[in-house]
Formats: C-alpha cells, sequence, structure tokens
C-alpha cells in the first residue's frame, strides 16, 4: 500500500513531465518560409524607406509566387499564410542596408501559427474543412511551397528574444525573463539582508520574552498565508498607499520579498542553531565581544545554511503568480522591460496568461516557457543541493 | 537628480565618512602615545562615521520619496481652477491621472486644453523643485552627520560600544518587519472589507445564497443586479478543498508511513528528492497541467460512461491540488512519525506484536496529533491555493453537492475581481478585500491550531 501510493504519485509526477515535454519540445523549432523579395525601387523611396508599404512588398511576392490566385477571398486567405512580422523583418532589412533597395533578396520569415501547427502534424488533413482552421485551397499552396522547398522547420530563436505577442509565431518569452530576473533581483536584495538579519537578531540577541514570542509565532503564520493575502497587501498598500507603479518589477519584489522572508528567516535560524556553541564560548573567551563573535564567526559558519535557504527561497519566488496578477503584472506587454518601474510580466504569469489564450500554436509555447521556467528552478535547486553538500559539517 | 545617482552619491559620502573618520582616529590617538591608546580599533571610528552620515540621510531620502507624490499632487489639486476642483473625487483622480500622464509624456485620454497644460506645467515645476531641495537635504544631512562625528572622535569615544548599538537596533528593527508585514495585511484588508460591508451588510454577504459580482453601471442597465451572498463561493471552496484533501491525505501519509517504518535506505535516498521535486513545481504549471490535461480527461471519461462533465469541473482542480500537496502531507507526517520514540516500537515488538499491528495500533495512535495538525496545515494550504483553480476551476457560483458540475472558489473570485481596470469605490472591487479578509481568518486559524497541535504533540515526547 505504502509503495503503492509513492509509486502513485511518482507517477503523477513523470505523466507531468511527459504531458509537458511532449507538448512543448516542438515549440523550440518553427516554420519558416522563403520567399524571394523584389525591392523595386518605385514602391520603396529611398527617402521614406520607414514609412514604406512593406505589408504590400509581401503580398506582391506571394501574388508573384502564385500567379493563378484571382478573387478577394482567396488572396486574404494566400496572405495569412505569412505571418505579420514578415513585413517587419523585411523593414529591418532594408533599413540597416538600403543598398538593397532595387535587388531582389531570398529571405526566410516565420510562417503563419496555422501553417506552423499544419506542418508540425497537429492539423490533421482528413477532417471536413469546415473543421479545420485551414481551407483545402490554402493546403495546396503550403504543398506546393513545400514542394518548392521554400519550407523549412528551423530553431525558433523568436521565443527566446522577443516579448508577448498575439501573434503565436512572433511570441516570445524574453519580455518575460527579464521581468521576472528585476523582481527577483530586488527580492533577493531585501530579502536576503532582511533575512539574515532577523535570524541573527532572533537567534542570538533576543531576550526571551513576550514580545520576541509574539514575532516568532507571527514569522511562523506569515509562512502559512495563502500568497494571494500577500498580492492584496501590495495592491493595497504599494499601490493605492504609496501610488507606487503598477505591474512594475520593484513592486512585484517587494511582495515577494515580504512572502519569501519568513522562508528565509526560518532556514537561516536553523543554520545559526547548527553552529556549536564552543564556537561562541571561545570567541568570547579571547575578548570578542558578543556582536564580533557573532559577526566575525558565527555568521560565516551559517552562511551556506542560509544561502541554501534563500536559493530555495528565490526559487518558490520564480515560481509564485498569484500575488502578481494582483498588483497588474498580468499586462500585455510587448516590449522588453529596461529598468525596474517599467510595466512587465514574469515567466509563471506569461505561462498563465498564454495558456488562456485560444490558439492552438499557444498550446505548445506555454509548455516551452513551462519548460523554461522548470529549467530555472531545477538550476536553482541544483545549485543549493550542491552547495548543501559542500559545505556541510558536521560538528 | 535622479533618486539612483543621489543614492549612488550617498554610498560614496558614506565611504567618504569611513576614512574621514579613521583617519581623525589616527591623528588624535598619535598626540597620545598611538592607536593603541583609542578605546576601540580605529576602524570604528571609520564605520560610526559612515553610519551617522549614511541612515540619517536615508531615512531622510526614503520619507521624502513617499511622501512626495501625495504633497506634489495636492499642491498641484489646490492650484486648479474652481469649478474643477468641486467636481467628485473619482473625476479628479482621472484629472490627476491625465496631469501626471502628461508629466511622463504618456498617452492623455482627454483632449488637452490651457488648464490642463498650465497644471501639468506646475507639476513638472514642483518636482524639479522636489527633487532639488531633496538632493540639497540628503547631502547636507550626510555631510552634517560626517562632521558631528567627526568633530567628536577622541580617543575615549566608545566608537565600538556606539556601532555595535546602532547594529543592534537595526537587526531589531528588521525583525520587526514581520510584524509591520502582518499589520499591514490586516489593516490594509480591513480597511477595504469595511467599506465593502458598508454598501453589502455582513449577514448577507456571509449567508447570502446568490453570488453574481457584476454591478449596473447605469441604473438603467440590464441583468447585472449585484448579488453578494458568499455561500456559493464558500461552498465550491469547500468542496474542492475536499477533493484535495481526499487524494493528499491517503496517499501522502501512506508514503510517509512506508517510507519511515518500511524502506529501505537506498529506496529513501531516491524517493525523497523526487517527492521534493512535486513540491518545487510552481502552481502554474499544475494549473496548466490541470487545465490542459486532466479536466479533458475527466470530461472525454465522464462522457463515454454517459456522465454530463463540465469542462472545468471541481473534481479535476481538486484532484490536481492534491497531486501539490500530497509532498507537504507526505513530509510533514515523515518528521512526526519519525518523533515517535523508537522505545514504543519496541515495547510494541516485546510484547509479540508484528510489523503492521505496531503501527496501526502503536505508531499511527501516538502519531496522530501531530498528524492532524500536519492535515489542519494541509487544509489552509489547499484553501489558499489560487493557480490552480484560477486555470482548471470555473468562474460561474454554483451551489451544488456535484463534484462534476463547475464552481468557483474564494481566490478564484478575487483573482477575476482585481485583475484588470478597477475602480475602488465599487463594491465588486471591494467586495475581493472581503472574501480577501474571510481567507485571511480562515487560514490563520487554521494555522494557529495546526501549529499549536504540532508544538504540544512534540513537547510530549521531548
Amino acid at each position: 500500500m505504502g509503495l503503492a501510493a509513492i509509486l502513485a504519485s511518482l507517477a503523477f509526477l513523470s505523466l507531468l513531465f511527459i504531458s509537458i515535454i511532449g507538448k512543448g519540445y516542438t515549440a523550440f523549432w518553427q516554420t519558416y518560409v522563403r520567399l524571394d523579395v523584389h525591392l523595386s525601387a518605385d514602391q520603396l523611396d529611398r527617402t521614406e524607406l520607414e514609412t514604406a508599404d512593406y505589408p504590400g512588398i509581401v503580398k506582391k511576392t506571394l501574388r508573384s509566387m502564385f500567379p493563378e490566385v484571382k478573387s478577394r477571398g482567396d488572396k486574404r486567405k494566400l496572405y495569412a499564410l505569412i505571418s505579420s512580422g514578415a513585413a517587419f523583418q523585411i523593414r529591418e532589412m532594408v533599413l540597416e542596408d538600403p543598398d538593397l533597395v532595387g535587388k531582389t533578396v531570398s529571405v526566410w520569415v516565420p510562417a503563419d501559427d496555422d501553417v506552423d501547427m499544419l506542418v508540425k502534424g497537429h492539423i490533421e488533413r482528413d477532417v471536413p474543412e469546415e473543421a479545420r482552421r485551414l481551407t483545402d485551397k490554402q493546403l495546396a499552396w503550403v504543398d506546393a511551397l513545400t514542394g518548392e522547398g521554400r519550407v523549412e522547420k528551423r530553431f525558433n530563436r523568436t521565443l527566446f528574444t522577443h516579448g508577448d505577442s498575439r501573434e503565436p509565431e512572433l511570441a516570445g518569452i524574453w519580455g518575460a525573463t527579464v521581468g521576472s530576473f528585476l523582481t527577483l533581483a530586488i527580492t533577493l536584495l531585501l530579502s536576503f539582508p532582511i533575512g539574515v538579519a532577523s535570524a541573527v537578531y532572533l537567534e542570538e540577541f533576543a531576550p526571551k520574552n513576550r514580545w520576541t514570542d509574539l514575532i516568532e509565532v507571527n514569522i511562523n503564520n506569515l509562512a502559512a498565508v495563502p500568497s494571494i493575502v500577500f498580492g492584496l497587501l501590495g495592491l493595497a498598500v504599494f499601490l493605492n498607499f504609496f501610488g507606487l507603479p503598477r505591474s512594475a518589477p520593484v513592486v512585484g519584489g517587494l511582495v515577494l520579498t515580504l512572502m519569501t522572508l519568513p522562508t528565509i528567516i526560518i532556514a537561516s535560524r536553523a543554520a545559526l542553531l547548527a553552529v556549536p556553541p564552543s564556537i561562541r564560548e571561545a570567541a568570547l573567551g579571547v575578548g570578542a565581544s558578543k556582536m564580533q563573535t557573532v559577526f566575525h564567526h558565527v555568521l560565516p559558519l551559517a552562511l551556506p545554511g542560509m544561502l541554501t535557504g534563500t536559493i530555495i527561497g528565490m526559487a518558490r519566488a520564480l515560481g509564485e503568480t498569484a500575488p502578481l496578477l494582483m498588483i497588474g503584472m498580468v499586462a500585455f506587454i510587448v516590449d522588453i522591460p529596461g529598468g525596474f518601474t517599467d510595466p512587465s510580466t514574469a515567466l509563471p504569469v506569461q505561462i498563465y496568461l498564454w495558456a488562456d489564450s485560444p490558439e492552438k500554436a499557444f498550446v505548445e509555447r506555454t509548455s516551452a516557457a513551462t519548460l523554461v521556467l522548470l529549467a530555472f528552478l531545477i538550476v536553482m535547486n541544483a545549485l543549493a543541493v550542491v552547495l548543501r553538500r559542500r559545505f556541510e559539517r558536521r560538528w | 537628480m535622479s533618486p539612483y545617482s543621489l543614492m549612488i552619491l550617498l554610498l560614496c559620502l558614506s565611504s567618504a565618512a569611513y576614512y574621514l573618520g579613521k583617519k581623525k582616529a589616527f591623528a588624535v590617538s598619535a598626540d597620545v602615545g598611538g592607536a593603541r591608546q583609542l578605546h576601540s580599533r580605529p576602524t570604528y571610528y571609520g564605520a560610526l562615521a559612515a553610519r551617522w552620515c549614511g541612515i540619517p540621510a536615508l531615512i531622510l531620502f526614503a520619507g521624502w520619496l513617499g511622501l512626495e507624490d501625495h504633497i506634489i499632487t495636492g499642491m498641484v489639486v489646490s492650484e486648479l481652477p474652481e469649478t474643477l476642483q468641486n467636481l467628485p473625487a473619482d473625476r479628479i483622480n482621472l484629472l490627476v491621472n491625465d496631469i501626471q500622464n502628461m508629466v511622463t509624456g504618456n498617452i492623455v485620454s482627454r483632449e488637452v486644453d490651457d488648464v490642463m497644460r498650465a497644471a501639468a506645467d506646475h507639476y513638472r515645476h514642483l518636482q524639479n523643485i522636489s527633487s532639488a531641495a531633496l538632493a540639497v537635504l540628503v547631502l547636507a544631512v550626510g555631510i552634517g552627520g560626517m562632521l558631528w562625528v567627526r568633530s567628536r572622535i577622541v580617543p575615549s569615544l566608545r566608537a565600538r560600544n556606539h556601532v555595535e548599538r546602532i547594529i543592534r537596533y537595526l537587526l531589531i528593527f528588521c525583525s520587526t518587519i514581520a510584524i509591520f508585514t502582518t499589520i499591514g495585511i490586516v489593516l490594509s484588508v480591513l480597511y477595504e472589507a469595511i467599506r465593502f460591508f458598508h454598501a453589502v451588510p455582513v449577514t448577507e454577504f456571509l449567508f447570502g445564497l446568490k453570488w453574481s459580482p457584476q454591478m449596473a453601471i447605469r441604473a438603467d442597465q440590464v441583468g447585472s443586479s449585484g448579488a453578494f451572498g458568499a455561500i456559493p463561493v464558500f461552498a465550491g471552496t469547500a468542496m474542492i478543498s475536499a477533493i484535495a484533501m481526499l487524494v493528499a491525505v491517503p496517499i501522502g501519509l501512506m508514503s510517509a508511513i512506508y517510507m519511515s517504518e518500511y524502506a529501505d535506505r537506498r529506496f529513501r535516498d531516491a524517493a525523497k528528492p523526487l517527492m521534493e521535486i512535486l513540491a518545487g513545481i510552481p502552481t502554474v504549471v499544475y494549473g496548466f497541467f490541470a487545465a490542459l490535461i486532466v479536466a479533458p480527461f475527466i470530461r472525454d471519461a465522464g462522457t463515454t460512461i454517459g456522465l454530463d462533465v463540465s469542462s472545468e469541473s471541481a473534481l479535476a482542480a481538486g484532484l490536481v491540488m492534491g497531486i501539490m500537496i500530497i509532498p507537504f502531507v507526505s513530509s510533514l507526517s515523515d518528521d512526526i512519525i519519525n518523533a515517535v520514540p523508537q522505545a514504543l516500537r519496541d515495547g510494541a515488538y516485546g510484547l509479540g506484536a508484528t510489523q503492521s499491528e505496531t503501527i496501526k495500533q502503536v505508531v499511527l495512535p501516538a502519531a496522530l496529533p501531530g498528524i492532524v495538525g500536519g492535515v489542519l496545515l494541509a487544509i489552509s494550504r489547499a484553501i489558499g491555493e489560487t493557480m490552480i483553480v484560477v486555470m482548471a476551476a470555473g468562474l460561474a457560483a454554483n451551489l451544488t453537492a456535484n463534484p462534476l458540475a463547475t464552481m468557483t472558489t474564494v481566490t478564484v473570485q478575487i483573482v477575476t475581481l482585481l485583475v484588470g481596470d478597477q475602480e475602488f469605490d465599487s463594491p465588486k472591487t471591494l467586495a475581493a478585500f472581503a472574501l480577501g479578509l474571510v481567507l485571511f481568518i480562515v487560514t490563520l486559524l487554521l494555522n494557529v491550531i495546526a501549529l499549536h497541535v504540532v508544538r504540544k504533540y512534540r513537547e510530549q515526547y521531548e
């Protein structure tokens, strides 16, 4: 029975990993289409390269590739095969090298997410046309492109270099990753010193009285308060009372600091408690003051344990979503945040946002983002384990 | 001057104070026979100067930044023309928002007229004055503190004791942050909740049977009456938590018993870290898993045996939440079973009991209070869990006992009420805080009881 229970929970674990990896690994590849774009000089005025009609150029290229397409509806369906990011890509290419005007260049542009899904086998060809995201004609065009060797799956760099987007093929997690990083930086900067300081006071200096008892009970209770309540606190105090900006990593960092503090304090106190009293007595014996004893001798010995606790606390903070929803870090933000007060999202919030999106292509991207998040967490936890092994000391 | 550069300047100033203090200590001691004659080591004089330079300036800095916005906004509003000042409070808020947007160069939601432009200029002007005044004041306080300490450095100054006292106060301050957090939570949630209870009576909130928080914006609007009876929400929370506990408690408890009583060392060393991985997975991942895999699976399974299962059934959310809580239950129970003294087991074996009889009749009853405490903690986690239910459970408040129907929870309602644009005077937004208050009180009670039970239990065997 007991063994079955353990095996059941491990089976859940493997099911979770298998399903997420199985759904997510394809997102690291993205379908690209090669277009031979003629950058004609009459469409691109050299003086107005910034505002030229790049979508028009892409459309013209597509029309020239499929001259038989005549009706307006069909044309629109043809244009829908290529991502709207293609025009931006060509624009940037031209702006970088204006000499390209007048030449014909061959570029790989991202395909639309429906085409991507088709190439990856997520859209079935034998279901009736109405139940499919792509029409029969569109299928034929994609097949024609594939036949010419113009369709290729490549490593999805967009996923790791771009911010969020409404178009799955242009959406990336870099913006969310930067947001998470900024938030965690604030959390670490605040929670580590404050946590260690409180632990040192409570363990080494505090007299045993009602006041310190109250603090202790408080910390234990805070450790078990639901994270969303911290979000309510952040909303009411930091946003409404202090008027800090919404959606900013600095507020997220403050809220997560309050949330991780109890974890760090409890771990740090355990680490201090593990330092044997003989160390303190020896230091006091050679004439160190109480403060010198603690800061010169006890704290360095307890530091690895404290760091382990801090890393675990940080890992929890990285995966935390609910309080960030409360302080508005769920906004749709395309730009990569550049500072602590810029609006941004965080990695787990990005997962939540994408999981809500109806497009099928977002499912695999959500899974991919989850994989990235889990990878970060595994690295952090492994770091904690290594640290513990390396500095573990039996007295 | 931007706050960042001011901060860096202050840091530089503090390090300068450190060197000046140290140098002064050497200088004053040179006349009386070397650094040996100082009360403390020279670095302490430097440290004292640095602290007196940095800390008062920092406090001033933080206080100023906290209040700056309020004061400037107040001054700008008081300068506005009469007609605008007599607007209701929410309109003034909108106006101030727009002025602030103009100052930061964001998009403004209305036509910009001369009054607005003047106000924005005024705002910008005040901001410039304020930041200049802040820089001057902070630096003056820093330099003043430094010079003051420097002038007082004499060989008999008890610098070490002073520095240690300052550090001690800092430590005390840090450890009270936990208290301030609790007070902050209670006050902020309570304040908004009381405002909510002005609009909706407490009894209606706690005992009403209909939850539909959409308020009519205009009086003639149809279909959004706004009913704030929270019983269906509480019932949904209880149902999903109960399902989670039905999954987590048996599996968690049994794996704990197996781990601590039967498993050999090798298996334990392998299985424990894996269980910890299960505990370390972010809840949003569980939520995604629930919404993507478990919920459709349950719906399809239900359809094949002829049941009508909602695609956001309480069962799916509860099941996945249970999986999430398994490691929590198992590690707590593991600790508690390990705390049962070996003498009890040896006594049972000595009377001829088998291993399973020992576990069932001696170890488990002895560990029961502690396990109950652990389960209470697990329940409080299940109630407060947010992301799984937000992603996998529904939004509609149904008062039903059918686990296959869609249900909603307290946390889901808080998230849906507060995400997106809010106005802080409608009961709809404030209701979230009332729910938050209930959530906080319930989890707090559970935690206090559980921690008390676990502690009592530990003391019994120590």
